[in-house]
Protein backbone atom coordinates (compact mmCIF):
# COMPACT_ATOMS: atom_id res chain seq x y z
CA UNK A 1 0.00 0.00 0.00
CA UNK A 2 2.67 2.72 0.55
CA UNK A 3 4.31 2.50 -2.49
CA UNK A 4 0.70 3.25 -4.09
CA UNK A 5 0.68 5.90 -1.60
CA UNK A 6 3.59 7.39 -2.91
CA UNK A 7 2.18 7.00 -6.19
CA UNK A 8 -1.08 8.47 -5.82
CA UNK A 9 -0.24 11.12 -3.18
CA UNK A 10 -2.91 13.51 -1.87
CA UNK A 11 -1.56 16.07 -4.52
CA UNK A 12 -1.77 13.76 -7.22
CA UNK A 13 -5.52 12.89 -6.44
CA UNK A 14 -6.40 16.96 -6.10
CA UNK A 15 -5.05 18.13 -9.22
CA UNK A 16 -6.81 14.54 -10.76
CA UNK A 17 -10.14 15.52 -9.36
CA UNK A 18 -10.36 19.46 -10.06
CA UNK A 19 -7.81 20.02 -12.74
CA UNK A 20 -6.25 23.46 -12.74
CA UNK A 21 -6.01 25.80 -16.36
CA UNK A 22 -8.28 23.40 -17.78
CA UNK A 23 -9.82 23.85 -21.12
CA UNK A 24 -8.99 26.06 -24.38
CA UNK A 25 -6.88 29.21 -23.71
CA UNK A 26 -8.25 32.44 -25.57
CA UNK A 27 -5.52 34.15 -27.30
CA UNK A 28 -3.20 30.80 -27.74
CA UNK A 29 -0.76 31.58 -30.07
CA UNK A 30 0.92 27.94 -29.87
CA UNK A 31 -0.74 24.32 -29.39
CA UNK A 32 -0.52 20.79 -29.83
CA UNK A 33 -1.94 17.28 -29.13
CA UNK A 34 -0.40 14.80 -27.60
CA UNK A 35 -1.47 11.06 -27.37
CA UNK A 36 -0.84 7.64 -25.72
CA UNK A 37 -2.04 4.69 -28.06
CA UNK A 38 -1.28 2.32 -24.97
CA UNK A 39 -4.24 3.69 -22.91
CA UNK A 40 -5.89 5.96 -25.19
CA UNK A 41 -4.94 9.12 -23.46
CA UNK A 42 -5.17 12.61 -25.49
CA UNK A 43 -3.86 16.21 -24.15
CA UNK A 44 -4.11 19.05 -25.58
CA UNK A 45 -1.23 22.10 -24.55
CA UNK A 46 -2.32 25.78 -25.40
CA UNK A 47 0.18 28.41 -24.71
CA UNK A 48 0.30 32.17 -24.85
CA UNK A 49 4.04 33.52 -25.24
CA UNK A 50 5.47 36.50 -25.20
CA UNK A 51 9.23 36.67 -26.04
CA UNK A 52 11.09 33.82 -24.01
CA UNK A 53 8.75 33.59 -21.39
CA UNK A 54 5.30 31.70 -20.63
CA UNK A 55 2.54 34.29 -20.27
CA UNK A 56 -0.39 31.82 -19.69
CA UNK A 57 -0.62 28.33 -20.19
CA UNK A 58 -3.72 25.86 -19.98
CA UNK A 59 -4.58 22.28 -21.29
CA UNK A 60 -7.98 19.91 -22.16
CA UNK A 61 -7.91 16.24 -22.28
CA UNK A 62 -9.01 13.05 -20.82
CA UNK A 63 -6.48 10.64 -18.42
CA UNK A 64 -5.37 9.14 -15.68
CA UNK A 65 -4.64 9.91 -12.44
CA UNK A 66 -1.00 10.63 -13.31
CA UNK A 67 -1.19 12.38 -16.99
CA UNK A 68 -4.13 14.57 -15.99
CA UNK A 69 -2.85 15.53 -12.40
CA UNK A 70 0.77 16.34 -14.15
CA UNK A 71 -0.55 18.24 -16.81
CA UNK A 72 -2.47 20.30 -13.98
CA UNK A 73 1.41 20.15 -11.96
CA UNK A 74 3.01 21.51 -15.01
CA UNK A 75 0.36 24.31 -16.18
CA UNK A 76 0.51 25.75 -12.62
CA UNK A 77 3.80 25.59 -12.12
CA UNK A 78 5.43 27.06 -15.70
CA UNK A 79 3.39 30.39 -16.00
CA UNK A 80 5.98 33.24 -15.92
CA UNK A 81 8.67 31.11 -16.35
CA UNK A 82 11.13 31.37 -19.53
CA UNK A 83 11.78 29.38 -22.48
CA UNK A 84 15.32 27.98 -20.85
CA UNK A 85 13.46 27.28 -17.29
CA UNK A 86 11.19 25.34 -18.67
CA UNK A 87 13.54 23.31 -20.25
CA UNK A 88 15.92 21.96 -17.37
CA UNK A 89 12.59 21.77 -15.42
CA UNK A 90 11.62 18.90 -17.63
CA UNK A 91 15.37 17.64 -17.26
CA UNK A 92 15.08 17.30 -13.75
CA UNK A 93 11.63 15.79 -13.73
CA UNK A 94 12.43 13.73 -16.58
CA UNK A 95 15.55 12.48 -14.29
CA UNK A 96 13.63 11.87 -11.48
CA UNK A 97 10.59 9.57 -13.22
CA UNK A 98 13.62 7.83 -15.17
CA UNK A 99 16.22 7.38 -12.38
CA UNK A 100 17.25 3.92 -10.54
CA UNK A 101 14.55 3.66 -7.91
CA UNK A 102 16.74 1.62 -5.49
CA UNK A 103 18.96 5.42 -5.35
CA UNK A 104 17.23 8.57 -3.73
CA UNK A 105 15.25 10.78 -6.24
CA UNK A 106 17.49 13.46 -7.54
CA UNK A 107 15.80 16.74 -6.31
CA UNK A 108 13.55 18.48 -8.56
CA UNK A 109 11.86 21.87 -8.01
CA UNK A 110 9.03 22.37 -5.87
CA UNK A 111 5.43 19.95 -6.42
CA UNK A 112 7.09 17.76 -8.92
CA UNK A 113 8.63 16.39 -6.84
CA UNK A 114 4.91 14.45 -5.57
CA UNK A 115 5.42 12.78 -8.62
CA UNK A 116 9.16 10.26 -7.38
CA UNK A 117 6.69 7.59 -6.60
CA UNK A 118 6.04 7.33 -10.28
CA UNK A 119 9.92 5.31 -10.32
CA UNK A 120 8.66 2.08 -9.14
CA UNK A 121 6.27 2.35 -11.68
CA UNK A 122 8.10 2.10 -15.20
CA UNK A 123 5.09 1.09 -17.37
CA UNK A 124 3.67 4.63 -15.89
CA UNK A 125 6.46 7.41 -16.44
CA UNK A 126 4.59 7.56 -20.15
CA UNK A 127 1.38 9.35 -17.97
CA UNK A 128 3.74 11.60 -16.12
CA UNK A 129 5.44 12.47 -19.00
CA UNK A 130 2.87 13.10 -22.17
CA UNK A 131 1.63 16.55 -21.16
CA UNK A 132 5.55 17.94 -21.16
CA UNK A 133 5.91 16.03 -24.33
CA UNK A 134 3.64 17.95 -25.37
CA UNK A 135 4.24 20.87 -24.42
CA UNK A 136 7.77 20.73 -26.62
CA UNK A 137 5.25 19.80 -29.54
CA UNK A 138 4.11 23.37 -28.93
CA UNK A 139 6.68 25.04 -28.45
CA UNK A 140 8.14 23.44 -31.62
CA UNK A 141 4.94 24.41 -33.24
CA UNK A 142 4.46 20.70 -33.98
CA UNK A 143 1.38 20.18 -36.58
CA UNK A 144 1.37 16.24 -36.38
CA UNK A 145 -0.01 15.28 -32.60
CA UNK A 146 2.70 13.44 -31.16
CA UNK A 147 2.62 10.22 -29.41
CA UNK A 148 4.34 8.42 -26.72
CA UNK A 149 5.39 5.34 -29.01
CA UNK B 1 -1.05 -35.55 -17.94
CA UNK B 2 -3.19 -36.29 -15.26
CA UNK B 3 -6.79 -36.98 -15.04
CA UNK B 4 -8.71 -33.59 -14.85
CA UNK B 5 -11.97 -35.14 -14.62
CA UNK B 6 -13.12 -36.13 -10.63
CA UNK B 7 -16.16 -37.58 -8.99
CA UNK B 8 -18.52 -34.45 -7.29
CA UNK B 9 -17.12 -36.61 -3.84
CA UNK B 10 -13.33 -36.06 -3.68
CA UNK B 11 -13.84 -31.90 -5.06
CA UNK B 12 -13.90 -29.12 -2.55
CA UNK B 13 -17.35 -27.15 -2.71
CA UNK B 14 -15.48 -23.68 -1.84
CA UNK B 15 -13.41 -23.90 -5.09
CA UNK B 16 -15.71 -25.34 -7.19
CA UNK B 17 -19.06 -23.37 -8.73
CA UNK B 18 -19.29 -26.73 -11.00
CA UNK B 19 -18.45 -30.31 -9.69
CA UNK B 20 -17.06 -31.33 -12.52
CA UNK B 21 -13.83 -29.49 -12.64
CA UNK B 22 -11.37 -30.11 -10.26
CA UNK B 23 -9.76 -26.81 -11.18
CA UNK B 24 -6.86 -27.16 -8.21
CA UNK B 25 -5.52 -30.09 -9.54
CA UNK B 26 -5.87 -28.36 -13.06
CA UNK B 27 -3.53 -25.25 -11.10
CA UNK B 28 -0.98 -27.49 -10.68
CA UNK B 29 -0.40 -28.22 -14.58
CA UNK B 30 0.31 -24.31 -14.74
CA UNK B 31 3.47 -23.68 -13.67
CA UNK B 32 3.32 -19.80 -14.01
CA UNK B 33 0.32 -19.65 -12.04
CA UNK B 34 2.12 -20.74 -8.88
CA UNK B 35 4.06 -17.68 -8.49
CA UNK B 36 3.81 -14.24 -6.07
CA UNK B 37 3.55 -11.11 -7.91
CA UNK B 38 4.15 -8.57 -5.48
CA UNK B 39 4.54 -10.43 -2.61
CA UNK B 40 0.74 -11.99 -3.23
CA UNK B 41 -0.17 -14.98 -5.06
CA UNK B 42 -1.16 -13.95 -8.90
CA UNK B 43 -4.57 -13.97 -9.89
CA UNK B 44 -4.26 -13.95 -14.08
CA UNK B 45 -7.43 -12.23 -14.86
CA UNK B 46 -5.99 -11.18 -18.70
CA UNK B 47 -6.96 -14.47 -20.52
CA UNK B 48 -8.44 -12.71 -23.39
CA UNK B 49 -5.07 -10.86 -23.70
CA UNK B 50 -3.74 -14.54 -24.03
CA UNK B 51 -3.98 -16.95 -21.72
CA UNK B 52 -0.92 -18.98 -19.68
CA UNK B 53 0.90 -22.28 -21.00
CA UNK B 54 0.02 -26.01 -19.20
CA UNK B 55 3.25 -27.97 -18.76
CA UNK B 56 2.24 -30.18 -21.07
CA UNK B 57 2.31 -27.57 -23.89
CA UNK B 58 5.61 -26.46 -22.47
CA UNK B 59 7.29 -30.11 -22.60
CA UNK B 60 5.57 -30.79 -26.40
CA UNK B 61 8.35 -27.96 -27.25
CA UNK B 62 11.09 -29.40 -25.12
CA UNK B 63 10.91 -32.93 -26.60
CA UNK B 64 10.67 -31.47 -29.90
CA UNK B 65 13.83 -30.15 -30.01
CA UNK B 66 15.61 -31.97 -27.62
CA UNK B 67 14.81 -35.57 -29.29
CA UNK B 68 13.61 -35.16 -32.63
CA UNK B 69 13.54 -31.67 -34.52
CA UNK B 70 14.08 -31.07 -38.01
CA UNK B 71 12.25 -29.48 -40.81
CA UNK B 72 9.18 -30.95 -42.58
CA UNK B 73 7.99 -31.98 -45.57
CA UNK B 74 11.73 -31.94 -47.29
CA UNK B 75 14.45 -34.50 -45.62
CA UNK B 76 14.13 -38.36 -46.06
CA UNK B 77 16.05 -38.17 -43.45
CA UNK B 78 14.30 -40.04 -40.22
CA UNK B 79 13.99 -36.67 -38.08
CA UNK B 80 12.90 -34.82 -40.73
CA UNK B 81 10.01 -37.23 -40.94
CA UNK B 82 9.20 -37.67 -36.81
CA UNK B 83 8.83 -33.51 -37.97
CA UNK B 84 6.82 -34.26 -40.40
CA UNK B 85 4.55 -36.52 -39.00
CA UNK B 86 4.09 -34.41 -35.69
CA UNK B 87 3.15 -31.02 -37.86
CA UNK B 88 0.53 -33.06 -39.81
CA UNK B 89 -0.98 -34.70 -36.82
CA UNK B 90 -1.30 -31.29 -34.95
CA UNK B 91 -3.25 -30.20 -38.10
CA UNK B 92 -5.41 -33.17 -37.74
CA UNK B 93 -5.86 -32.30 -34.40
CA UNK B 94 -6.88 -28.79 -35.19
CA UNK B 95 -9.05 -30.65 -38.05
CA UNK B 96 -11.09 -32.76 -35.34
CA UNK B 97 -11.15 -29.32 -32.67
CA UNK B 98 -13.10 -27.50 -35.53
CA UNK B 99 -14.45 -30.73 -37.07
CA UNK B 100 -13.84 -29.69 -40.05
CA UNK B 101 -14.73 -32.22 -42.82
CA UNK B 102 -10.35 -32.74 -44.48
CA UNK B 103 -7.29 -31.39 -42.64
CA UNK B 104 -6.23 -29.55 -46.39
CA UNK B 105 -8.81 -27.37 -44.93
CA UNK B 106 -6.97 -26.45 -41.96
CA UNK B 107 -3.88 -23.84 -42.45
CA UNK B 108 -1.63 -22.96 -40.56
CA UNK B 109 -0.84 -19.29 -40.15
CA UNK B 110 1.06 -16.82 -37.65
CA UNK B 111 -2.58 -16.19 -35.85
CA UNK B 112 -6.01 -14.70 -36.37
CA UNK B 113 -4.62 -11.39 -37.52
CA UNK B 114 -2.28 -13.28 -40.24
CA UNK B 115 -5.78 -15.51 -40.91
CA UNK B 116 -7.45 -12.47 -41.75
CA UNK B 117 -4.88 -10.79 -43.99
CA UNK B 118 -4.71 -14.25 -45.97
CA UNK B 119 -8.58 -14.37 -46.63
CA UNK B 120 -8.51 -10.21 -47.26
CA UNK B 121 -5.49 -10.34 -49.91
CA UNK B 122 -6.43 -13.75 -51.58
CA UNK B 123 -10.24 -14.20 -51.91
CA UNK B 124 -10.93 -10.41 -51.09
CA UNK B 125 -8.52 -9.64 -53.93
CA UNK B 126 -9.99 -11.82 -56.47
CA UNK B 127 -14.33 -11.01 -55.87
CA UNK B 128 -14.13 -7.53 -54.55
CA UNK B 129 -14.73 -4.90 -57.06
CA UNK B 130 -14.96 -1.01 -56.97
CA UNK B 131 -18.18 0.10 -55.03
CA UNK B 132 -18.70 -3.50 -53.38
CA UNK B 133 -19.40 -3.78 -49.74
CA UNK B 134 -17.31 -5.86 -46.66
CA UNK B 135 -19.44 -5.95 -44.06
CA UNK B 136 -18.39 -6.44 -40.30
CA UNK B 137 -19.67 -5.10 -36.86
CA UNK B 138 -19.54 -2.52 -34.72
CA UNK B 139 -17.72 -4.44 -31.79
CA UNK B 140 -14.67 -5.92 -34.04
CA UNK B 141 -11.33 -6.04 -32.89
CA UNK B 142 -8.75 -4.07 -35.07
CA UNK B 143 -7.58 -7.19 -36.54
CA UNK B 144 -11.15 -7.75 -38.42
CA UNK B 145 -10.83 -4.07 -39.40
CA UNK B 146 -8.13 -2.88 -40.83
CA UNK B 147 -7.41 -5.77 -43.38
CA UNK B 148 -10.66 -5.17 -44.96
CA UNK B 149 -10.06 -1.35 -45.09
CA UNK B 150 -6.63 -1.97 -46.38
CA UNK B 151 -8.71 -4.13 -48.68
CA UNK B 152 -11.51 -1.72 -49.36
CA UNK B 153 -9.06 1.11 -50.10
CA UNK B 154 -7.19 -1.04 -52.54
CA UNK B 155 -10.52 -1.85 -54.27
CA UNK B 156 -12.74 1.18 -53.42
CA UNK B 157 -15.15 -0.80 -52.16
CA UNK B 158 -17.04 0.18 -48.96
CA UNK B 159 -16.97 -1.09 -45.53
CA UNK B 160 -20.50 -1.48 -43.54
CA UNK B 161 -20.99 -1.41 -40.05
CA UNK B 162 -23.68 -3.65 -38.31
CA UNK B 163 -24.68 -1.66 -35.11
CA UNK B 164 -24.79 -2.81 -32.14
CA UNK B 165 -27.44 -1.92 -29.05
CA UNK B 166 -26.27 -0.28 -25.34
CA UNK B 167 -26.07 -4.08 -24.07
CA UNK B 168 -23.48 -4.63 -26.85
CA UNK B 169 -25.52 -6.92 -29.22
CA UNK B 170 -26.35 -6.85 -32.85
CA UNK B 171 -29.15 -5.54 -34.34
CA UNK B 172 -30.27 -8.12 -36.45
CA UNK B 173 -32.13 -5.93 -37.87
CA UNK B 174 -30.21 -3.57 -38.98
CA UNK B 175 -27.58 -6.44 -40.44
CA UNK B 176 -30.64 -8.10 -42.63
CA UNK B 177 -30.83 -4.11 -44.18
CA UNK B 178 -26.90 -4.06 -44.72
CA UNK B 179 -26.87 -7.22 -46.70
CA UNK B 180 -27.14 -5.92 -50.06
CA UNK B 181 -25.88 -7.15 -53.97
CA UNK B 182 -22.83 -5.29 -53.40
CA UNK B 183 -21.81 -7.01 -50.06
CA UNK B 184 -19.15 -9.77 -50.99
CA UNK B 185 -17.62 -11.08 -47.65
CA UNK B 186 -19.43 -10.98 -43.78
CA UNK B 187 -16.75 -10.67 -40.86
CA UNK B 188 -17.67 -11.43 -37.69
CA UNK B 189 -16.30 -12.13 -34.44
CA UNK B 190 -17.49 -14.71 -32.61
CA UNK B 191 -17.01 -13.62 -29.11
CA UNK B 192 -16.58 -9.77 -28.25
CA UNK B 193 -12.84 -9.79 -27.00
CA UNK B 194 -14.01 -6.12 -25.09
CA UNK B 195 -17.42 -6.96 -24.15
CA UNK B 196 -17.78 -10.30 -24.18
CA UNK B 197 -20.52 -10.96 -26.07
CA UNK B 198 -21.33 -14.51 -27.62
CA UNK B 199 -22.73 -13.55 -31.39
CA UNK B 200 -25.46 -14.97 -32.83
CA UNK B 201 -23.40 -16.38 -35.69
CA UNK B 202 -24.78 -19.67 -36.94
CA UNK B 203 -28.22 -17.19 -37.38
CA UNK B 204 -25.62 -14.43 -38.90
CA UNK B 205 -24.25 -17.25 -41.43
CA UNK B 206 -27.28 -18.21 -42.30
CA UNK B 207 -28.77 -14.75 -43.30
CA UNK B 208 -26.04 -14.37 -45.26
CA UNK B 209 -25.95 -17.68 -47.44
CA UNK B 210 -29.35 -16.62 -48.31
CA UNK B 211 -28.16 -13.93 -50.44
CA UNK B 212 -24.80 -15.88 -51.46
CA UNK B 213 -22.53 -14.17 -49.18
CA UNK B 214 -19.82 -16.04 -47.67
CA UNK B 215 -18.58 -15.24 -43.40
CA UNK B 216 -15.48 -15.33 -41.77
CA UNK B 217 -16.02 -15.72 -38.32
CA UNK B 218 -13.09 -14.78 -36.32
CA UNK B 219 -12.87 -17.14 -33.47
CA UNK B 220 -9.55 -15.94 -31.54
CA UNK B 221 -11.93 -14.89 -28.20
CA UNK B 222 -14.41 -17.90 -29.02
CA UNK B 223 -12.07 -21.51 -29.38
CA UNK B 224 -11.09 -20.84 -25.48
CA UNK B 225 -14.33 -21.01 -23.96
CA UNK B 226 -17.23 -22.43 -26.26
CA UNK B 227 -17.02 -25.71 -28.67
CA UNK B 228 -16.93 -24.72 -31.98
CA UNK B 229 -17.94 -26.83 -35.39
CA UNK B 230 -17.57 -25.36 -38.37
CA UNK B 231 -19.57 -28.02 -39.68
CA UNK B 232 -22.38 -27.24 -37.99
CA UNK B 233 -22.23 -22.85 -38.30
CA UNK B 234 -21.62 -23.59 -41.90
CA UNK B 235 -18.86 -20.73 -42.10
CA UNK B 236 -16.69 -20.49 -44.80
CA UNK B 237 -13.60 -19.34 -42.89
CA UNK B 238 -13.09 -19.45 -39.46
CA UNK B 239 -9.96 -18.12 -37.23
CA UNK B 240 -8.02 -17.92 -34.79
CA UNK B 241 -4.44 -17.62 -32.53
CA UNK B 242 -3.07 -20.41 -30.56
CA UNK B 243 -2.02 -18.25 -27.64
CA UNK B 244 -4.91 -17.53 -26.91
CA UNK B 245 -6.01 -21.32 -26.72
CA UNK B 246 -3.42 -22.16 -23.84
CA UNK B 247 -1.09 -22.69 -27.06
CA UNK B 248 2.18 -20.51 -27.87
CA UNK B 249 2.46 -17.19 -29.60
CA UNK B 250 3.02 -17.06 -33.43
CA UNK B 251 0.74 -19.85 -34.57
CA UNK B 252 -2.56 -19.84 -35.44
CA UNK B 253 -5.40 -21.25 -37.91
CA UNK B 254 -7.59 -20.71 -40.81
CA UNK B 255 -9.74 -22.80 -41.48
CA UNK B 256 -11.41 -22.34 -45.25
CA UNK B 257 -14.16 -24.71 -47.23
CA UNK B 258 -12.04 -26.54 -49.24
CA UNK B 259 -14.00 -25.63 -52.56
CA UNK B 260 -13.13 -21.78 -51.66
CA UNK B 261 -9.59 -22.31 -50.85
CA UNK B 262 -9.18 -24.74 -53.89
CA UNK B 263 -10.26 -21.29 -55.87
CA UNK B 264 -7.97 -18.94 -54.30
CA UNK B 265 -5.09 -17.56 -55.26
CA UNK B 266 -1.61 -18.21 -52.76
CA UNK B 267 -1.21 -15.66 -49.87
CA UNK B 268 2.80 -15.34 -50.22
CA UNK B 269 5.36 -17.08 -52.38
CA UNK B 270 8.57 -19.13 -51.47
CA UNK B 271 9.08 -22.67 -50.18
CA UNK B 272 6.32 -25.55 -49.51
CA UNK B 273 4.10 -23.81 -51.49
CA UNK B 274 4.91 -24.75 -54.49
CA UNK B 275 5.02 -28.19 -57.00
CA UNK B 276 7.81 -27.14 -59.42
CA UNK B 277 9.54 -23.56 -60.18
CA UNK B 278 11.33 -22.55 -63.34
CA UNK B 279 12.13 -19.36 -64.18
CA UNK B 280 8.97 -19.67 -66.61
CA UNK B 281 6.38 -21.00 -64.95
CA UNK B 282 5.58 -22.37 -61.59
CA UNK B 283 3.25 -24.97 -60.28
CA UNK B 284 1.95 -24.45 -56.95
CA UNK B 285 1.31 -26.66 -54.25
CA UNK B 286 -2.16 -28.55 -53.04
CA UNK B 287 -4.01 -27.76 -50.10
CA UNK B 288 -3.44 -26.84 -47.04
CA UNK B 289 0.10 -26.24 -48.23
CA UNK B 290 -0.57 -23.99 -51.20
CA UNK B 291 -1.01 -21.31 -48.41
CA UNK B 292 2.19 -22.09 -45.89
CA UNK B 293 5.25 -20.45 -47.82
CA UNK B 294 7.93 -21.21 -46.17
CA UNK B 295 9.50 -22.98 -43.55
CA UNK B 296 6.81 -23.07 -41.05
CA UNK B 297 5.90 -22.61 -37.17
CA UNK B 298 6.97 -26.38 -37.41
CA UNK B 299 7.37 -26.27 -32.74
CA UNK B 300 4.16 -23.83 -33.13
CA UNK B 301 1.87 -26.21 -34.41
CA UNK B 302 3.21 -29.33 -32.21
CA UNK B 303 2.85 -27.39 -29.48
CA UNK B 304 -0.74 -25.88 -30.35
CA UNK B 305 -1.93 -29.39 -31.02
CA UNK B 306 -0.75 -30.22 -27.28
CA UNK B 307 -2.99 -27.42 -26.22
CA UNK B 308 -5.54 -28.98 -27.90
CA UNK B 309 -5.22 -32.08 -27.18
CA UNK B 310 -5.04 -30.79 -23.11
CA UNK B 311 -8.72 -28.35 -23.61
CA UNK B 312 -10.11 -31.72 -24.95
CA UNK B 313 -9.29 -33.74 -21.88
CA UNK B 314 -11.07 -31.30 -19.90
CA UNK B 315 -13.56 -30.94 -22.28
CA UNK B 316 -14.70 -27.78 -23.88
CA UNK B 317 -18.71 -28.45 -22.52
CA UNK B 318 -17.23 -28.77 -19.42
CA UNK B 319 -14.68 -25.57 -19.42
CA UNK B 320 -17.85 -23.17 -20.85
CA UNK B 321 -20.18 -24.37 -18.15
CA UNK B 322 -17.79 -23.86 -15.37
CA UNK B 323 -17.01 -20.29 -17.16
CA UNK B 324 -20.66 -19.26 -16.98
CA UNK B 325 -20.51 -19.80 -13.43
CA UNK B 326 -17.51 -18.13 -12.65
CA UNK B 327 -18.73 -15.37 -14.95
CA UNK B 328 -21.95 -15.09 -13.25
CA UNK B 329 -20.27 -15.03 -9.65
CA UNK B 330 -18.22 -12.31 -10.66
CA UNK B 331 -21.29 -10.14 -12.79
CA UNK B 332 -23.12 -10.49 -9.58
CA UNK B 333 -20.45 -9.69 -6.94
CA UNK B 334 -19.44 -6.34 -9.54
CA UNK B 335 -23.53 -5.08 -9.22
CA UNK B 336 -23.52 -4.99 -5.77
CA UNK B 337 -20.62 -2.55 -5.44
CA UNK B 338 -21.80 1.17 -5.94
CA UNK B 339 -19.92 3.20 -8.01
CA UNK B 340 -18.91 0.26 -10.93
CA UNK B 341 -20.46 -0.06 -14.45
CA UNK B 342 -20.13 -2.89 -16.50
CA UNK B 343 -19.66 -2.34 -20.44
CA UNK B 344 -20.97 -4.93 -22.55
CA UNK B 345 -24.42 -7.08 -20.71
CA UNK B 346 -25.72 -8.71 -23.44
CA UNK B 347 -28.04 -11.95 -22.78
CA UNK B 348 -25.08 -14.15 -23.90
CA UNK B 349 -21.73 -13.54 -22.71
CA UNK B 350 -18.76 -15.59 -22.13
CA UNK B 351 -15.63 -14.72 -20.16
CA UNK B 352 -14.99 -11.33 -20.47
CA UNK B 353 -16.16 -8.50 -17.88
CA UNK B 354 -15.16 -5.36 -19.09
CA UNK B 355 -15.94 -2.57 -16.35
CA UNK B 356 -15.41 1.14 -15.18
CA UNK B 357 -15.31 2.94 -11.95
CA UNK B 358 -16.41 5.92 -11.29
CA UNK B 359 -13.81 8.75 -11.22
CA UNK B 360 -11.15 6.33 -11.60
CA UNK B 361 -9.43 6.09 -14.75
CA UNK B 362 -8.94 2.37 -16.05
CA UNK B 363 -5.19 2.86 -16.14
CA UNK B 364 -4.68 3.75 -12.54
CA UNK B 365 -7.36 0.61 -11.71
CA UNK B 366 -5.37 -1.46 -13.66
CA UNK B 367 -1.74 -0.39 -11.50
CA UNK B 368 -3.45 -0.83 -8.09
CA UNK B 369 -4.77 -4.27 -8.99
CA UNK B 370 -1.70 -5.25 -10.03
CA UNK B 371 -0.23 -3.86 -7.04
CA UNK B 372 -2.69 -6.46 -5.36
CA UNK B 373 -0.95 -9.20 -7.13
CA UNK B 374 -4.39 -9.26 -9.87
CA UNK B 375 -3.22 -8.70 -13.56
CA UNK B 376 -6.19 -7.44 -15.78
CA UNK B 377 -6.32 -4.91 -18.93
CA UNK B 378 -6.55 -1.51 -18.74
CA UNK B 379 -7.50 0.38 -22.20
CA UNK B 380 -9.37 0.34 -25.36
CA UNK B 381 -8.57 -3.79 -26.00
CA UNK B 382 -7.96 -3.31 -29.71
CA UNK B 383 -11.36 -2.03 -30.53
CA UNK B 384 -11.25 1.72 -30.09
CA UNK B 385 -14.75 1.81 -32.40
CA UNK B 386 -16.07 -0.21 -29.27
CA UNK B 387 -14.95 2.04 -27.06
CA UNK B 388 -16.49 5.03 -28.91
CA UNK B 389 -19.69 3.03 -29.04
CA UNK B 390 -20.22 3.39 -25.22
CA UNK B 391 -18.44 6.86 -25.11
CA UNK B 392 -15.04 5.91 -22.75
CA UNK B 393 -11.73 6.13 -23.67
CA UNK B 394 -10.79 2.68 -22.28
CA UNK B 395 -11.99 -0.05 -20.06
CA UNK B 396 -10.58 -2.04 -17.40
CA UNK B 397 -11.30 -5.49 -17.94
CA UNK B 398 -10.77 -9.17 -16.31
CA UNK B 399 -11.32 -12.38 -18.65
CA UNK B 400 -11.40 -15.48 -16.97
CA UNK B 401 -10.23 -19.07 -18.14
CA UNK B 402 -10.77 -22.41 -16.67
CA UNK B 403 -7.90 -21.96 -14.30
CA UNK B 404 -9.52 -19.10 -12.44
CA UNK B 405 -10.86 -19.38 -9.19
CA UNK B 406 -14.42 -18.20 -7.30
CA UNK B 407 -11.42 -16.90 -4.51
CA UNK B 408 -9.91 -15.09 -7.34
CA UNK B 409 -13.10 -13.58 -8.02
CA UNK B 410 -13.70 -12.55 -4.39
CA UNK B 411 -10.11 -11.07 -4.77
CA UNK B 412 -10.72 -8.77 -7.75
CA UNK B 413 -13.43 -7.70 -5.97
CA UNK B 414 -11.37 -6.60 -2.97
CA UNK B 415 -9.14 -5.38 -5.36
CA UNK B 416 -11.76 -3.18 -6.57
CA UNK B 417 -12.46 -1.46 -3.33
CA UNK B 418 -9.04 -1.29 -2.92
CA UNK B 419 -9.05 0.94 -5.86
CA UNK B 420 -11.93 2.73 -4.62
CA UNK B 421 -10.60 3.57 -1.04
CA UNK B 422 -7.45 4.63 -2.83
CA UNK B 423 -9.41 7.49 -4.80
CA UNK B 424 -11.82 8.21 -2.17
Amino acid sequence: MSELRDLYQEVILDHYKRPRNFGPLEGADHKAEGHNPLCGDRVTIYLVIEGDVIRNISFQGAGCAISTASASLMTEMLKGKTLAEVEMLFGEFHAMLTGDPSQPADPVQGKLAVFSGVREFPARVKCATLSWHTLQAALKEQKEPISTE
Amino acid sequence: MKSLVTTSSSVSPALLPSADLDVARIREDFPILKQKVHGKPLVYLDNAATSQKPQAVIDSEVELYSKYFSNVHRGVHLLSQRSTDAYEKAREKVQNFLNARSSAEIIFTRGTTEGINLVAQTYGQQHVQPGDEILISEMEHHSNIVPWQMLCAQKGAILKVIPINDEGEILLDEYEKLLSERTRLVGIVHLSNALGTVNPVQQMIEMAHQRGIPVLVDGAQAVPHIPVDVQALDCDFYVFSGHKLFGPTGIGVLYGKKELLETMPPYQGGGDMILSVSFKKTEYNVLPFRFEAGTPNIAGAIALGAAIDYVQEIGLDKIATYEDKLLAYATEAMAEIPGVRLIGTARNKASVLSFLIEGVHPHDIGTILDREGIAIRAGHHCAQPVMERFGVPATARASFAFYNTLEEVDALIAGIRKVQEVFS
